[in-house]
């Protein structure tokens, strides 16, 4: 059987054009005429290049690599929404796209009736959305609301009912880029247990993540690109571990700066330091490191807790760790100007390998101030520093004792 | 189903898949009916009141300082025929001209023929129309002009048609252009209200006294279009020559439009 989605040779190129001077007055504008100077410069840029890879029909295959590595714009050629430079794409099945859930959605339109026209550009025929409407507002769990405008929803209403139409999507091919990043933690479980039951069902998926535990959850296969081009392509437990090996080699070339939604204070992306204060880019097994967080407040805030989470390759949470769990961190009555907070987190014995730490702050009604949830990331690598015997398998490091008794 | 994924290439108008998505041109245009009288207070009345306010005003200003030559018919009425088509070809051409901006946010997460956008942004104003050709009709009980409601019926069709081709043309035409550029957001309205005293709406064809603007005139395609109600309602014979010109010009305008827009909406998702 031939594959379902062939891809040889894609390449987009965007040309860029940059404004030589920042500012230009009519005078300058006038003087340019004559002296026959040019204002801009154009560039050409490579977002894809020379992408080769194909689909088997069921195959789950993801996409990752760093932010502008050109996983969005190969989804948007897959989709038909902006054309290749070069190259061609054979795809023998239909394909939906969800490059973002509740397309189309109209503030002033009813629950109802936005189920219907979102339904509709998704792909969906209209006695499709009909015969699926009760299990789609079953799903969001917004029946209360179906004739109440959009604009009075919350957000999160919002995104349920979005995520409600596109998961009774029937195409043979699905596309979805990083829409589970979203959402509370249970909304997100029941997003992913539709996922799998799609890619269950023997549709082919092609995925787009930041979560590198959905990732290898979900898709047997995985692509990593790097700069447009591709990295690698093998299993997807094999290229989770390799993105995030590249991930530990680029921290620390670029500092991250996160600003709160509100703005009301900066943050340097999280990074690992050694007793001495010095900045390391690995956690060697056995040894004492802290998580570093480097806050500028803009305006003073009075409270503030920071929270990380540790997770292994597969998506599953080591452990957590709150600021405010810690009854010896002295809860400061005002936060402002610059401040520098390290979490020593007394790692046990996890097992050498890589590990994404998400972290959150959050104020006294537990709201987060940042949204970092799939932009920006930590990774924990511990080094492997000793080999010990064959065996040593799983989350833990244990060796355990043992001792002959009789 | 196979299909390939290839950098722009050579024109297509590939109707069939046009057809394929008939029900997505459905509720685009669904909602943009939805939409626009969503929190008024007098609703769908708006589209009574807008052609009936307008051919008042036109009617105190106009016909009583100057003498307007409005034939065997009521000045009132005279303009109402204008204003019916002209209405269409305003509010569509307004529509389509902004949709493509007014969508972008669509157009950039999905994939569908782009046309479907002006389309049903030009149906949606298809609405007004029906409403207004009511009070149309009521206006011409008024002046006891009714017994030419059967020719009007006649001729409605064709001069619609007529009509949606030129806004489907000079509106797909400018929803493309306003994607890249963006100064048309400004020059639509401009253009609609130039084009409006370059139709005979308010005044008859015959009454620019130079050859050449006469001739202007019938190239517009707005000019035989409302031409063909006007007759019906004043009951003389149809200006063929009008009528063929307005024909060939609005296939024109359908055909440029469209190619133009064909050519560019690929690189929609780029730069919108």
């Amino acid at each position: 059987m031939k594959p379902i989605i062939e891809i040889s040779g894609i390449s987009k190129r965007f040309r860029i054009s940059h404004e030589l001077q920042p500012y230009l007055n009519i005078r300058d504008r006038v003087s340019q005429i004559f002296s026959g100077k040019k204002a801009t410069s154009t560039e050409e840029f490579w977002a894809l290049k020379d992408i080769t890879f194909s689909v088997e029909a069921g195959e789950s295959i993801g996409i990752i690599g760093k932010n502008g590595a050109g996983k969005s714009t190969l989804l948007k050629i897959l989709s038909k929404i902006t054309p290749p430079s070069s190259g061609k794409i054979i795809s023998r099945g239909r394909i939906a796209s969800l490059l973002e859930v509740g397309t189309g959605f109209h503030p002033e339109l009813t629950g109802r009736e936005n189920i219907f026209l979102n339904g509709s550009i998704l792909g969906m025929r209209k006695n499709e959305i009909q015969g699926k409407f009760d299990e789609i507002v079953d799903f969001s769990g917004v029946e209360k609301f179906l004739d109440t405008p959009l604009k009075h929803y919350s957000s999160g209403m919002q995104l349920r009912l979005a995520f409600a139409v596109a998961a009774f999507l029937e195409p043979e091919i699905l596309i979805i880029d990083e829409v589970l990043a979203v959402g509370d933690a249970e909304f997100q479980k029941k997003c992913m247990g539709k996922m799998d039951e799609v890619s269950k069902s023997g549709r082919t998926i092609l995925f787009v993540s930041h979560n590198m535990g959905a990732v290898s959850n979900l898709c047997s296969k995985a692509v990593l690109l790097r700069d447009g081009k591709i990295a690698m392509i093998d299993n997807s437990s094999k290229v989770v571990e390799q993105y995030l090996h590249d991930s530990v080699q680029m921290s620390g070339k670029r500092r991250k700066t996160i600003s709160a939604l509100d703005k009301s204070f900066t943050l340097q992306l999280p990074y690992w330091v050694n007793n001495a204060g010095e900045e390391i880019p690995s956690y060697s097994f056995g040894s004492d490191y802290k998580l570093r967080f480097d806050f500028e407040f803009h305006r003073e805030l009075t409270f503030l807790n920071i929270g990380i989470a540790v997770m292994n390759k597969d998506g599953s949470r080591i452990f957590t760790s709150h600021s405010v769990d810690d009854k010896s961190f002295q809860s400061f009555s005002t936060y402002n100007g610059k401040m520098t907070f390290d979490a020593h987190l007394n790692i046990p014995d996890l097992a050498p390998g890589y590990y994404q730490v998400l972290f959150g702050v959050a104020d006294e009604h537990t709201h987060d101030y940042v949204n970092a949830s799939s932009e920006v990331e930590v990774i924990l690598d511990i080094a492997e520093t000793h080999k010990i015997k064959d065996g040593a398998n799983g989350i833990l490091w244990h060796t355990g004792q043992w001792k002959k008794v009789g | 189903m196979e299909y390939e994924i290839k950098p722009a290439g050579r024109f297509s108008l590939n109707l069939s898949e046009l057809w394929e998505y008939r029900e997505l041109i459905f509720f685009f245009t669904w909602r943009d009916i939805k939409v626009k009288y969503k929190q008024t207070f007098f609703g769908a009345a708006w589209a009574v009141i807008q052609p009936l306010l307008l051919m008042v005003v036109f009617t105190v200003f106009f016909a009583r300082n100057f003498t307007i030559e409005s034939g065997n018919i009521p000045y009132p009425v005279f303009v109402f025929s204008g204003l019916l088509l002209w209405n269409v070809f305003a509010n569509g051409l307004s529509n389509a001209g902004n949709s493509m901006v007014a969508n972008a946010n669509i157009i950039k997460k999905i994939y569908f023929p782009r046309l479907i956008i002006p389309i049903s942004s030009i149906l949606s104003a298809m609405v007004d129309f029906l409403i207004s050709i009511i009070v149309y009709f009521c206006v011409l009980f008024f002046y006891g002009l009714q017994s030419t409601i059967p020719s009007i019926l006649l001729m409605l069709p064709l001069s619609l048609l007529i009509t949606l081709c030129t806004t489907l043309g000079a509106g797909s035409f400018l929803a493309a252009l306003n994607v890249k550029y963006r100064d048309f957001r400004y020059v639509i309205p401009f253009l609609i209200q130039v084009l409006m005293f370059m139709t005979p709406i308010i005044y008859p064809v015959s009454t620019p006294d130079m050859e050449w603007v006469r001739t202007l005139l019938l190239l517009n395609p707005m000019t035989g279009a409302i031409d063909l109600i006007r007759s019906a309602v004043m009951q003389v014979p149809v200006n063929q020559t009008a009528v063929a010109m307005a024909s060939v010009s609005s296939l024109l305008w359908l055909i440029i439009g469209i190619s133009y827009f064909r050519r560019t909406e690929y690189y929609f998702a780029d730069l919108a």
